[in-house]
């Protein structure tokens, strides 16, 4: 493992990030309008009825801890789709850049990208909806671990597929985190989910952290057992998502993928 | 024991891909300070040959050993004495001249990277828009900063697609006189893949044919012109195309 490898291709994406206004604005611009848009929601729902009253701040967390695990994850993928887009991946990988560097970089990155992303949203919540989720403390920090980890598991599940089917699985990398997203529950209870569904939202961290920061609005109480959990299955999800990205790079040598990577 | 003076030892190199063989059995060798060509036909194996040899692809059969090294166990190990440049591989186009070769330097680990970067900026000419886009450059330009990346780590073997592509012929004679000086200073092996067969008698000692994935001839420019009793290497290629 080597740090002066691995900063290099964090150079890389910040001198890209530095170049680009636009991409600059994405990464700021979705999660300050998903918190001002839930934030009216809420503010709307504090009218309707006194249960609603402990609900904005539970809405208005959620959503910024959706979007911290969003953005892990789309950041990640996205990072790696630049070297697609570029047609640079050749170079990378004929340079002695290992691929488990590669992913730290992406990893490393995408941390950077989701901080600068959601900090800001963080900090506007504050005199917007009067939200100070830094109030939370410790299990913040703990449901945050939890989804940034998860996000980097199906980050590079997300790369493991970008390199074995090139640009063409682009949508992948926006599609496949919605298509799990309804079994996160992250708006409501994982029992209003169908008994079958709950076993499964069980199999994935989110739902746990999302349980967990329901359990810690509406009791008070903080459940470690949702955070153990979450972080137990986020670490197998991280050892199953490492052994498929393994086998699409080699499957990829094997089909001389990483040379031609486009459509 | 002697030691192989080989650089590249090739032996028995297959690829086959769903029962299409790309590259069947081949054998050769690159020698240090010596530039050699691979010539053949769209779709003969050649792009098949070079991705084995950078480790982009693995092959079905056969060994590649650089620098007397294994490329599928010491492929690390390897690595950072090699580079290429190929018109089919780019830069990140929105970094700058700069950005992309400091890059590239700390990935290869260039010591002085500033230095290096400055020395390959003036061999080069690349001074007056290093601190342009890539995007915002000429094909030459590109073709220029390309060298520049792959010449970064000083590499003892280079592999070279189609170096003066999209170059007027000055600067294709530049370039090819650049290679030659950087060859005599640091002993590389040079791998050359081209359909310029002006430019392969120019810069090559030896060259390898191949056709429907194999080495049908091999030898040098000026022999391969005596053998086959023809004006030019062009001419030779296209019989053995033909055939």
């Amino acid at each position: 493992m080597s740090y002066t490898r691995i900063t290099a291709l964090m150079l890389r994406y910040i001198y890209l990030l530095r170049s680009s206004w636009p991409r600059l604005l994405e990464i700021i611009f979705w999660p300050t309008m998903q918190l001002i848009t839930w934030g009216f929601i809420s503010q709307h729902l504090i009218s309707e009825s006194e249960w609603y009253k402990k609900a904005p701040a539970l809405l208005l967390t959620a959503v910024l801890l959706w979007d911290i695990l969003f953005r892990s994850h789309i950041n990640f993928a996205l990072s790696f789709l630049e070297e697609l887009w570029s047609r640079n991946l050749a170079n990378l990988f004929v340079s002695p850049l290992r691929p488990h560097e590669m992913l730290v970089s992406l990893t490393a990155i995408s941390l950077l990208r989701t901080m600068v992303g959601v900090i800001p949203a963080c900090f506007i919540a504050l005199p917007l909806f009067k939200l100070n989720i830094f109030g939370l403390g410790t299990p913040l920090l703990l449901f945050y671990l939890n989804l940034v980890f998860f996000g980097w598991c199906t980050g590079i599940c997300v790369v493991a597929i970008l390199i074995r089917f090139g640009v063409a699985a682009e949508s992948l990398a926006w599609l496949s985190i919605f298509l799990i997203a309804p079994l996160m529950a992250v708006y409501y209870p994982v029992d209003i989910l169908p008994t079958a569904l709950q076993k499964l939202a069980y199999s994935i961290p989110p739902a746990h952290v999302f349980e967990g920061m329901r359990t810690l609005y509406l009791e008070g109480i903080l459940e470690t057992g949702y955070l153990w959990r979450a972080a137990g299955l986020n670490i197998l999800y991280f050892v199953f998502a490492f052994g498929v990205f393994h086998i699409a790079y080699r499957s990829a040598r094997r089909h001389g993928l990483l040379l031609n990577t486009s459509e | 024991m002697s030691e192989d003076p080989s650089v590249v030892q090739v032996r028995g190199l297959t690829k086959r891909f769903n029962g299409l063989t790309a590259v069947d059995n081949i054998d050769f060798d690159l020698r240090p300070h010596c530039t050699t060509a691979l010539l053949g036909s769209n779709g003969a194996g050649k792009t098949t040959t070079i991705s084995m040899l950078l480790g982009l692809l693995l092959p079905t059969n056969g060994t590649i050993r650089i620098f007397g090294q294994n490329l599928i166990s010491d492929r690390f190990k390897i690595l950072p004495r090699i580079n290429i440049s190929s018109p089919y591989i780019d830069l990140p186009q929105r970094l700058t001249v700069r950005q992309n070769l400091t890059v590239y330097s700390r990935l290869y680990k260039v010591p002085s990277s500033k230095e290096r970067i400055a020395k390959l900026s003036k061999d080069l000419e690349l001074t007056e828009f290093i601190d342009r886009q890539v995007r915002k450059l000429s094909s030459g330009q590109k073709t220029r900063v390309s060298l520049a990346k792959a010449l970064i780590n000083e590499p003892e073997l280079l592999l070279l697609d189609e170096p003066t592509a999209s170059l007027d012929p000055e600067t294709a004679m530049w370039v090819r006189d650049y290679l030659r000086k950087y060859q005599e200073r640091r002993n590389t092996a040079i791998l050359l893949a081209s359909h310029n067969m002006l430019e392969v008698e120019r810069m090559c000692q030896h060259v390898y044919i191949m056709n429907k994935g194999r080495i049908v001839e091999q030898g040098s420019p000026t022999e391969l012109i005596s053998r086959h009793e023809k004006q030019d290497l062009e001419e030779v290629f296209l019989k053995i195309a033909r055939n």
